[in-house]
């Protein structure tokens, strides 16, 4: 049972995080790139300044792309193996077996819970922005990601009116306690970026996710196969 | 009723390796994605940005 979540969110993870890498240099890199002209002070905004919009960027920096993919690839190892447990649990109790298209869904959750339930009171950070003190947004981060994960699984398995209600209190608890905010605004970086940043990594987030929870169905299944033949 | 006793006995045992699994998966997060060491936090940098992780 534990070798096979773990080699099948091996693979799935690699792969995912593989895809998410490549989506996120497309797409999330060169906004980063660009607030960090701001953080690190070579472009200048606020008051009468001007600057372009579409500044040179230095695209393409070898070891931090490899590092960036091969640490995706980690962290979506992580995200697999925990998807992975969460559905062997589901199908020991149902006794089901999961689709590639349920799988899809699964990973879509999996994405609100680490991802899109956080952002709603902690938006995706650009470098160079205000933010409250580190550790506790990690523990808000840690708790929020705990809560939303019991709050979906008590809606996605139940029919009755409690379990339902609770879990929507779960997901809105940590929302409604609120999470750590800056005492002042002082970041450097225009507010376009930010909100580009933000969104462009929550959309990456998502079809990531979808792409990771399709392939842990398959590769469960396949690992589920072959020890059972 | 036996049968029910030997499939609940089978899921519990079941579930010590799913949640050894769970930590890992979630150590593997914390470290790769939370950690403040400064080498981990320099390589790790630009995806924790991108995943939304709180970073610095």
């Amino acid at each position: 049972m534990f070798s096979r979540i773990l080699v099948s969110g091996l693979f799935a993870g690699v792969l995912g995080g593989f895809i998410a890498g490549v989506l996120q240099w497309l797409f999330v890199q060169p906004v980063l790139l660009h607030s960090e002209l701001y953080e690190t002070g070579i472009l200048k905004h606020f008051g009468a300044l001007t600057n372009s919009a579409q500044p040179d960027l230095d695209r393409i920096q070898p070891i931090r792309d490899i590092l960036s993919i091969l640490f995706s690839m980690i962290i979506y190892i992580g995200y697999a193996i925990l998807l992975i447990s969460a559905m062997t649990i589901h199908k020991l109790k149902s006794n089901t077996i999961i689709s590639f298209h349920q799988g899809i869904i699964w990973g879509i959750s999996g994405y609100i819970i680490v991802h899109f339930a956080p952002a709603i009171s902690l938006p995706p950070e650009v470098p160079g922005v205000a933010a409250a003190d580190l550790q506790s947004r990690q523990i808000w981060w840690f708790i929020t990601t705990f809560f939303s994960a019991a709050g979906i699984w008590l809606i996605a398995f139940n029919s009755k009116k409690l379990p339902l209600v609770i879990g929507c209190i779960l997901i809105l608890a940590p929302h409604i306690f609120g999470a750590p905010e800056p005492s002042s605004f002082a970041g450097p970086a225009p507010t376009e970026i930010g909100a580009l940043f933000a969104s462009r990594a929550l959309g990456i987030g998502l079809i990531s996710w979808a792409v990771l929870g399709g392939l842990s169905a398959i590769f469960l299944h396949k690992e589920t196969m072959r020890a059972t033949n | 009723m036996t049968a029910f006793i030997e499939i609940s006995k089978q899921s519990k045992s079941n579930m010590a390796p799913i949640a050894f699994a769970a930590f890992l998966g979630l150590l593997i997060i914390y470290v790769a994605g939370h950690s403040q060491s400064d080498i981990l936090h320099n390589a790790a940098h630009d995806v924790r940005h991108a995943t939304g992780f709180p970073c610095h």
